[in-house]
């Protein structure tokens, strides 16, 4: 455009000035050129020394797949063909709004007539000791990459304060460079204003196995230095991390400082209205330093619809900006993330659910959750394949009516399009017969259709015969819609699943865990495609049971997965208050552990002690704030948990055998005792008891237990799968052994086998029951069995020994029990 | 503005997916209300009040997936966002405007102060 061709002859021109040589500013210029080129007489002041380029940009420029010089988006000639006065490298200080004059920092003085603010934003800098080092950097503009390639040139560490897309962007860019790179992310989930945690997981190991550490929830508490010169950070939890430089990419905030002082309307942005002008009419404002109806934008594509809107309203044809819906991406090379819209699962504002619908293939690395509010796509959030991100975004922002092409949404548009392809199973039955079904066995269509006619007339039956999804499962979907087009109404049912958030079955899970070396909940939600972004009450306590019993030496429990009774190490009742059993090893107890319980039942008030069925005392009506206290107290007597509140061995109960009754035929009491101290600690799939009584007259109910040794003459008898519970049961026999350590080795080999087989929060007797006691006899019969099963429990207890309450009473998690603060009305303050 | 908030503390403070409670007392310190803090698993905050409406069970201590919270006592699910009971189960707790800012929780004062049900302004 020459600005010759569309001046006005004659007529002065109303002066246009403009702060910020940005991305806003310059396209806002460049729009209103295109409507009206003659109208305004331009000048641009830029506090960078430079043209103008595309910001977005600088990422590929560190990551060194681009040059400055492509990058830039206006040339110099650009300035000088549209007569444009470019004033760079000086920054506009004050704003004269009386006079209509803006005065910059060389002193230069412009008039306007119109002025346009367009100052972006400012990185924000977390204001800890040591931010202000030598060598602390933000990523904002080419002198901050220029920054990050001179440190990288040196090689060395580089440590990026925050894990959103521009500290992932800036970390990329110096790995590539050759820098070891660590990232610090203050919140749980790497992006988690656009990613959820399914999501975040996958991009979180994606970035490690690059060689990136990522650390999530951790916090910076200081960066260190020596002479000047950043050498470290700090974290909150005293890991100290070498760094040779420091970026902070932790937020931005809209560049304001100027509109304030001039004294316009300014809340978190500078106030404009739909025609972007601010609370003086001579003044507009476009780009990230804006706030519009109550929203501030960090993304380009809303900046391009400002922009369009002031040039539409200064050229006298108003249209008006109504507001923009967003989706980013990640610019790192070989990682697909889409992400837009509002994926909280908030329900609308006449009260309308949300749905999501999830797919997940992991052995492509695929997650896609696409969120359905009141049949219109509110949200999604794509991470592996995001070729149909723009077409979700597409419908999301027409509010286009989904529920026609809802079933078969998350297939994508290619499935999703034509009303005939919309039904899945339509989508299916057009398949042809070689189309691959199943990627991981290589099973096609056909294969699947005739094995279904063959009598494979259920899920399982198809996974047994001829393979399809019996591997990663992603095509469970697709073989059900096979079954039932195949065979009509006549598909069996399948086994329960583990929860409504998966196709598995406890069994499938357990199995897997071990086959695919499953190792953390999120990643056996990712693997086995579980349907909800983070699980259920029904399925986080299980997958952590799973696998910790899998998993013994390496996993680290998940607390958030526990019910409330494992998590506080107590029994929760119905007041809120909890119950305190400490354990006493085979029932016994002595006057130093009487006493410290008494002492405890004073000092803290407890309304009622009581022995148990097990043979315990249990303090009743502690609160969860002292708990660790009383625990330091009881500990103090020698005393450990109890477990009286754990999917765990609860208690050894004994008779007191021949050391004192004159029916005893062996030491009940001392085999009960080093039961205990065998078995305490271990967590199961539901709670365990044991018994040993001292002679058939069996006065410890050692028939009614889940484990009961019942001694005789000739040894020791010992029983299974007993209940006496809502439906009580008798013990069956498993086998008669000689010896104590014998008995020992086959509670432990029992305990063992239930604790990997038995499903969760299934006790020893429906076990039993579902497998069978010939089943379980057979198993412990195997050749060496006993002693591999005893030995695998033996080995895995020596983690699970350690007295959940000591640590507890030393101030671990302690904010598990205490209030976060306390609010007193009087004052109407909070005190920690 | 910022008067009608009140600072609770520093947002760290909670661990993604679990709940912290805040006590409110009346002028002669007994405790008058119990609210619950939440962090969902993604790092959105909410405030509830710490009531289960089935049988009053301490919700901050269930189990937190999504935004819900199943209680502790008889496993009701409850929404943070809105308080109310899903699925068959119908109650609702009252809610608790929540804003983070610069890493510190606010709740809206007037929902504090005022007790049980309805928020009155102070
Ligand atoms: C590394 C990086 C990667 C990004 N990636 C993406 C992406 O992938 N997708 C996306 O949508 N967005 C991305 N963004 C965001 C995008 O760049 C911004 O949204 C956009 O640049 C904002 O435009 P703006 O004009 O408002 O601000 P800017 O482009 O920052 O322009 C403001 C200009 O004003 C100047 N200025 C400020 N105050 C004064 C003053 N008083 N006097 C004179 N001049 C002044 C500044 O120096 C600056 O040059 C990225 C940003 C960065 C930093
Ligand atoms: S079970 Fe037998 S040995 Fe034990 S106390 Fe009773 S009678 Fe005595
Ligand atoms: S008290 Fe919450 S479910 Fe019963």
């Amino acid at each position: 455009m020459n600005f010759a061709n569309g001046g006005l002859p004659g007529g002065k021109r109303e002066k246009l000035v403009v702060i910020g040589n940005g991305m806003a500013g310059c396209r806002a210029v460049e729009e209103i050129l295109a409507r009206d080129p003659g109208r305004f007489e331009v000048t641009i002041f830029g506090a960078e020394p430079r043209v103008n380029y595309n910001r977005i940009m600088l990422s590929p420029v560190l990551a060194g797949e681009k040059t400055f010089d492509e990058i830039v988006i206006n040339t110099s000639e650009w300035y000088a063909d549209n007569g444009i006065t470019l004033v760079s490298g000086d920054r506009v200080d004050h704003i004269d709004r009386a006079n209509q004059t803006v005065v910059a920092a060389s002193g230069r003085t412009e008039p306007y007539d119109k002025l346009l603010i367009a100052t972006g934003s400012e990185p924000f800098i977390i204001p800890v000791p040591g931010k202000d080092l030598e060598g602390v950097v933000t990523f904002r503009d080419l002198d901050d990459v220029d920054r990050m390639l001179a440190a990288a040139d040196k090689g060395g560490n580089a440590v990026v304060i925050g894990g959103g897309l521009l500290g992932l962007e800036a970390a990329h860019g110096l790995s590539l460079r050759g820098m070891k790179v660590t990232v610090i992310h203050l919140m749980p989930t790497l992006m988690e204003r656009q990613l959820d945690e399914a999501a975040g997981y996958l991009l979180k190991t994606e970035l490690e196995s690059r060689g990136q550490t990522i650390l999530t929830g951790a916090n910076t508490k200081e960066v260190l230095g020596k002479q000047g010169k950043v050498t470290g950070v700090l974290l909150e939890d005293g890991t100290e991390i070498p760094a040779d430089i420091v970026v902070m990419a932790v937020g931005i905030r809209p560049s304001t400082g100027l509109a304030k002082a001039a004294g316009l309307d300014v809340e978190r942005g500078i106030l404009v209205d739909d025609h972007m002008v601010t609370s003086d009419p001579a003044i507009l404002s476009v780009g990230e330093c804006v706030q519009h109806r109550g929203l501030c934008y960090g993304l380009v594509a809303p900046l391009w619809e400002m922009c369009r809107a002031l040039a539409d309203h200064v050229t006298d044809r108003p249209t008006g900006y109504a507001g923009s819906v967003t989706s980013t991406k990640l610019k790192v090379s070989g990682i697909d993330l889409f992400s837009a819209g509002d994926f909280s699962g908030a329900p609308g504002p006449d009260g309308e659910p949300c749905e999501d619908i999830v797919m997940r293939d992991a052995s492509r690395g695929i997650y896609k959750r696409v969120i359905v509010q009141g049949n219109k796509v509110v949200g999604a959030v794509l991470y592996g394949d995001t070729a149909d991100g723009s077409w979700y975004f597409d419908l999301l922002k027409k509010g286009e009516d989904v529920s026609d092409i809802r079933e078969a949404l998350i297939f994508g548009q290619a499935f999703a399009s034509g009303g005939a392809l919309a039904d899945p199973n339509a989508a299916v039955a057009a398949l042809s017969d070689d189309a691959e079904i199943c990627g991981c066995n290589g099973v096609s269509k056909g294969q699947v259709v005739s094995c279904i006619n063959d009598g494979s007339h259920s899920l399982d039956a198809v996974r047994s015969t001829c393979k399809a999804s019996a591997s990663c499962g992603s095509c469970t979907g697709l073989v059900e819609s096979l079954l039932s087009l195949t065979l009509g109404g006549e598909v069996e049912s399948g086994p329960k699943t583990l929860c409504k958030c998966t196709s598995f079955t406890h069994d499938d899970v357990r199995a897997l865990i071990l086959e695919k070396e499953l190792k953390l909940i999120p990643q056996v939600m990712q693997e086995l495609h579980w349907s909800t972004p983070d699980g259920c009450a029904s399925c986080r306590p299980a997958l952590n049971y799973y696998l910790l019993c899998a998993w013994p030496d390496e996993y680290e429990d998940d607390q958030k997965s526990r019910f409330v009774n494992e998590r506080m190490h107590a029994n929760i009742q119905k007041d809120g208050t909890y119950s305190v059993v400490p354990r006493m090893w085979g029932g016994l107890t002595n006057p130093r552990e009487l006493r410290a319980i008494a002492d405890v039942v004073e000092k803290y008030d407890a309304p009622m002690v009581k022995v148990t069925g097990g043979q315990r005392l249990d303090i009743f009506g502690i609160k969860k704030e002292d708990l660790p206290a009383v625990w330091a107290d009881l500990n103090a007597a020698g005393m450990v948990s109890g477990h009286a509140y754990g999917k765990s061995l609860r208690t050894v109960k004994t008779c007191v055998g021949s050391e004192w009754c004159r029916f005893g035929t062996q030491d009940s009491t001392g085999l009960g005792v080093q039961i205990e101290r065998m078995t305490w600690g271990s967590w199961m799939p539901h709670k365990f008891k044991i018994a040993v009584s001292g002679c058939p007259r069996n006065c410890a109910e050692a028939t009614i237990k889940d484990f009961g040794v019942v001694c005789v003459d000739s040894g020791y008898e010992l029983h299974i799968a007993g209940n006496g519970g809502i439906k009580v049961r008798a013990t069956d026999l498993l086998c008669k052994v000689e010896t104590e350590q014998e008995a020992l080795d086959v509670c432990a080999a029992f305990i063992q086998l239930y604790r990997e087989e038995a499903h969760y929060l299934e006790r020893t007797a429906p076990w039993v029951e579902r497998v069978g006691l010939q089943y379980v006899k057979d198993r412990l019969a195997e050749d060496g069995a006993i002693a591999t099963y005893a030995a695998a429990f033996r080995y895995s207890q020596q983690f699970m020994q350690d007295d959940p309450w000591a640590r507890r009473a030393e101030g671990e998690r302690s904010d598990l029990h205490q209030h976060i603060a306390t609010v007193r009305p009087m004052e109407m303050e909070t005190v920690s | 503005m910022i008067g009608d908030w009140l600072d609770i503390g520093s947002a760290q403070q909670i661990e993604a997916g679990t709940a912290r409670t805040l006590p409110v007392e009346d002028a002669s310190g007994a405790k008058v209300r119990e609210i619950a803090v939440f962090r969902t698993m993604r790092g959105e905050f909410f405030a509830i009040e710490n009531t289960c409406p089935h049988r009053q069970g301490p919700l901050s201590q269930g189990i937190v997936h999504g935004d819900v919270v199943t209680c502790p006592l008889h496993n009701w699910n409850i929404s943070l966002r809105t308080g109310m009971a899903l699925g068959g189960d119908e109650g609702c707790v009252p809610t608790i405007p929540l804003r983070v800012d610069a890493g510190r929780l606010y709740l809206l004062r007037s929902a504090v102060i005022g007790s049980g049900n309805q928020a009155e302004a102070a």
